[in-house]
């Protein structure tokens, strides 16, 4: 199977200065990608390389196994047949809403326009605003139409450049769950651009962490919580913290919890000084447990509360404790620990 | 990392494409630049005029009337000066802060003036109020004195000429002091409030120091217009600059000594070209909050209600409706006079001109603006910068500035033809109506400019990503986007210079072709041939016409406040 999208030692610069670099990756047909990072880290810079809007330095861009961009040409914009959705969604205001849709359908005839955008205004819930305009739209449908008119020509591969940025914080993950189902519905391969990681979770079947112009981890989900491949995407991608621990023996690690094993080899030496990645939901609170921790703050988050938790020799960790165990701040509380994997760095 | 450490000059990308994308924008950068160098003719003109011999017109004018042009243009700019802020910052506050009978209709009734080019309004009160007018004939039949047993004022002065700039002038002010209260939060005004201000206070020391910058840039478009104006200060023979000028070119017949005179005018210019563009950069950091509510209207009340009314209603009463209803009545009483088919030649003399004016200024400033927004970097926005500066030229400079160098031109041709082919060309562009439209040009493209490139503006750029990502090419993004979309601007660009070709008089009076006619011309004849009445019907075109422009600055500011709604 050929990846539509690959990109291939991929460095863009803007001005002179270089924005991001080394950038490899492959997306397969009908997966939805994300470049997840910080503002600033170049994540919106590669994806208008990709689109075409900005030149690539250095590397090459494939879509369709098609060179779009390499050392000796660089195929503009309008003949690499991307779709791009952007953050300020940048309708037309002088077209109505199905004019915006079909305004990139040319050589069709108008029954088969019509046809196109009949079949996305329904899939995207926007049949009832085709003779609307879009300034008395709300925010969520001026998405959908976006989203539809970047569709409409059936692009290679539609980018998405924050595309819920602009929603409110409630709508955000309910819309991203339906712009996917779309996707899929219409096999559609896409990469969005993200500075959220529960948009990313919400959307995307893999993501590519991004720091200062670099591509950190480009994996599953899943993977990117639970087997981050460094300190920074574990820090970046959801809760946790570092405990210091030396290896005693290829599976297992002494902490401050006690000894940590996995069923893989943790790959250091016997008597290295690693740093091991412990997540709140690794944190059982167990009453039963001999293993004892002092309630230092709690935060309330509906159905479970977020303990810090002090251990005997001053580390903190968290915890996710279901919320009916209500324990007072100073409370000496006992915990177990459950994880599935050891993930240990070097020490920084 | 190796491409950290190696220096970057360009994107590597196929050498026929970066050939053409080059080419393309040098040829586009460079033919803007030339149309710069074009459009900047008569400016250097001027300024090369200071260093050619004027074989003693220059030391003559020296020691006799150039200390009068200084001291009357100078005693105009204060006179204005002092009574356009007088006439605009306390109604722009009245009818935005405050509610009384017809403020509402105010708002835009107070721009009206505008449409009132100052020679017009000159003409009209002159016919009013000179000793055969109908008030003097009445205070001498009323009370039965004659001529010379009463006080009245001259209007045929330099305060008749500074209350005439002023009537007409004022709105430059209104506007911008308007804009600018708006734009104020009303947080700031309320703090005061809660501070312990009375709402003069609030006003005196809140309000409009938060204004100042706009006003001073409404204060600087006034003085240049005061300073440009011709039809007034020749009507009233009170010697300014510009009057000055005209006499030394055409009674002295002098051009280079009144090229001389223009530089000198032109440094005035300058300085009020450096006081706007200070100030408006200042009005930048003085929006105080993004945050905006209704404004709240305080109802006036009692004496505090009349005075408020006085104050607004005699502004536009004396710069507007007197002078317009006078105009009608004159209109309909020398109707008869009329002779119809010289006035419908007229007519369609300045309707051509300004049309072609417009036409050509609308395709010029699209293709800036649009290059602009193409490549934007600094030797276009300088340009653009260069080019908007033409509208502070008074067009008695730009005219001189033109003549020179179109004759020099003409006469260096047709003596080289005939030295060559024993033919001869004769005038080509001076005496002909190319060069009444390229000083048009000069003076009028930076008006078309500013509104394209304001409403290119608003097209925000993803608008165009969007265009290319599904396919387009530039010039079809041009055609299916920007264009439908900056359908208003377009209008408003080109009604704009369509106006105000109709209402130029300086330029056109020194440049037309001979007996070459248009309202504004006529107008300026039969006026200075004391028939005031006759010239009623092509003064009330112009400003029937001048007309349009007020009521679409008037409709803009309204939309400009987020959340600030007017009477509908």
């Amino acid at each position: 199977m050929n990846p539509v999208l690959e990109l291939n030692d991929v460095a863009v610069a803007l001005e002179g200065n270089v924005i991001v670099h080394g950038i490899s990756m492959q997306l397969q047909e009908g997966m939805i990608g994300c470049l997840l990072g910080p503002s600033g880290c170049g994540k919106t810079t590669l994806l208008r390389a990709i689109a075409g809007f900005e030149k690539a330095l250095e590397g090459e861009i494939r879509i369709a196994g098609q060179a779009v961009s390499n050392q000796s040409s660089c195929l503009p914009v309008e003949k690499r047949q991307v779709g791009m959705v952007f953050q300020d969604y940048a309708l037309f205001p002088h077209l109505s809403v199905k004019e915006n849709i079909a305004f990139g359908l040319s050589g069709m005839s108008g029954a088969q326009k019509n046809k196109r955008v009949e079949e996305l205004a329904r899939m995207l819930k926007i049949h009832e605003y085709l003779h609307t305009y879009p300034h008395r739209l709300s925010g969520g449908q001026q998405q959908r139409v976006a989203v539809a008119r970047a569709m409409a020509p059936k692009p290679r591969i539609l980018l998405l450049d924050e595309p819920f940025a602009s929603l409110d914080v409630e709508l955000r993950e309910e819309i991203a769950r339906e712009i996917r189902q779309v996707l899929k519905q219409d096999g559609i391969t896409a990469i969005l651009v993200s500075h959220n990681q529960f948009e990313a979770f919400a959307m995307a079947d893999e993501i590519g962490v991004m720091r200062a112009g670099e591509l950190m981890q480009w994996s599953s989900p899943f993977d990117l919580y639970h087997q981050p491949s460094n300190p920074y995407v574990a820090d970046f991608v959801g809760e946790g913290v570092f405990l210091h621990g030396t290896a005693v023996d290829a599976y297992r690690v002494e902490t401050a919890l006690g000894m940590l094993d996995d069923a893989q080899p943790h790959g250091y030496e016997q008597g290295t000084t690693v740093m091991v990645l412990i997540r709140p939901d690794d944190v059982i609170h167990d009453d039963n447990s001999s293993n004892t921790a002092k309630v230092i703050e709690k935060a309330f988050r509906g159905s479970q509360y977020l303990y810090t938790l002090e251990l005997a020799d001053g580390t903190r960790i968290l915890s996710l404790v279901p919320s009916h165990h209500r324990h007072a701040q100073g409370e000496m509380i006992g915990i177990h620990i459950e994880m599935d994997h050891l993930v240990a760095f070097n020490l920084v | 990392m190796p491409i950290l450490s190696t220096t970057i000059t360009e994107a590597p990308q196929g050498a026929l494409s970066s050939l053409r994308t080059r080419f393309s924008g040098h040829g586009l950068t460079l033919s803007i630049l030339l149309l710069c160098l074009v459009l900047s003719i008569p400016v250097l003109t001027i300024f090369y005029s200071v260093f050619s011999s004027s074989d003693g017109v220059w030391e003559h004018l020296a020691n006799t009337v150039l200390s009068d042009y200084i001291s009357q243009s100078a005693l105009l700019m204060v006179g204005v000066g002092l009574s356009v802020l007088v006439l605009g910052i306390g109604p722009a506050w009245l009818v935005t802060m405050t509610k009384f009978p017809g403020s509402r209709i105010l708002e835009w009734a107070l721009v009206l003036p505008l449409a009132m080019p100052a020679y017009i309004i000159a003409y009209t009160y002159t016919g009013m109020l000179d000793v055969g007018g109908p008030l003097q004939s009445w205070i001498r039949d009323t009370f039965d004195v004659r001529y010379g047993d009463y006080w009245f004022p001259e209007i045929r002065s330099v305060g008749g000429a500074i209350t005439m700039l002023s009537l007409v002038l004022y709105p430059y002010v209104y506007l911008l002091t308007r804009t600018a209260f708006i734009e104020q939060s009303v947080c700031v005004l309320e703090v005061s409030r809660t501070l312990g201000a009375s709402p003069f206070k609030a006003f005196s020391r809140v309000a409009i120091p938060l204004a100042r910058p706009a006003i001073i840039a409404g204060l600087s478009l006034v003085l240049m217009e005061t300073l440009a104006d011709y039809g007034t200060v020749q009507y009233f023979g009170v010697s300014a600059f510009t009057s000055g000028i005209f006499r030394t070119w055409f009674g002295l017949g002098s051009p280079t000594a009144a090229a001389q005179l223009a530089a000198v005018l032109m440094i005035f210019i300058l300085l009020l070209v450096l006081a706007e563009h200070w100030s408006r950069a200042k009005a930048r950091y003085h929006h105080t909050s993004n945050k905006y509510t209704r404004l709240p209207r305080i109802e006036l009340r009692g004496w505090k209600r009349l005075g408020a009314m006085v104050y607004c209603y005699l502004p536009v009463l004396l710069g507007f409706l007197i002078p317009f209803v006078q105009l009608s009545l004159w209109a309909v009483e020398t109707w008869d006079l009329l002779d119809r088919s010289s006035f419908l030649t007229l007519f369609g003399n300045s309707l051509k001109l300004a049309s072609v004016t417009a036409g050509i200024a609308l395709a010029l400033a699209l293709f800036i603006t649009y290059s602009k927004r193409l490549r934007p970097g600094l030797i276009l926005r300088s340009i653009v910068r260069v080019l908007s500066l033409g509208y502070a030229i008074p067009g008695t400079v730009i005219a001189v500035g033109v003549l020179i160098p179109f004759a020099w031109f003409d006469n260096t041709l047709d003596a080289w033809m005939r030295a060559s082919f024993d033919v001869s060309t004769g005038l080509l562009f001076s005496g002909t109506l190319v060069a009444v439209v390229f000083a048009y040009l000069v003076r009028f493209l930076p008006v078309s400019m500013n509104t394209l490139d304001a409403g290119l503006g608003k097209i925000k750029p993803t608008m165009d990503d969007v265009g290319r990502s599904l396919g387009l090419r530039p010039l079809q993004i041009l055609r299916r986007v920007h264009i439908p979309v900056m359908r208003g601007s377009l209008l408003t660009a080109a009604l704009l210079v369509f106006v105000d070709v109709l209402k130029e008089l300086p330029a056109t009076l020194i440049l037309r072709p001979f007996n070459f006619n248009t309202l504004a011309i006529r107008t300026y004849e039969l006026a200075n041939q004391e028939r005031l009445a006759e010239a009623s019907s092509t003064a009330l075109m112009i400003v029937l016409a001048g007309i349009i422009p007020v009521i679409i600055l008037s409709l803009t500011i309204s939309k400009s406040r987020p959340g600030y709604e007017s009477s509908t």
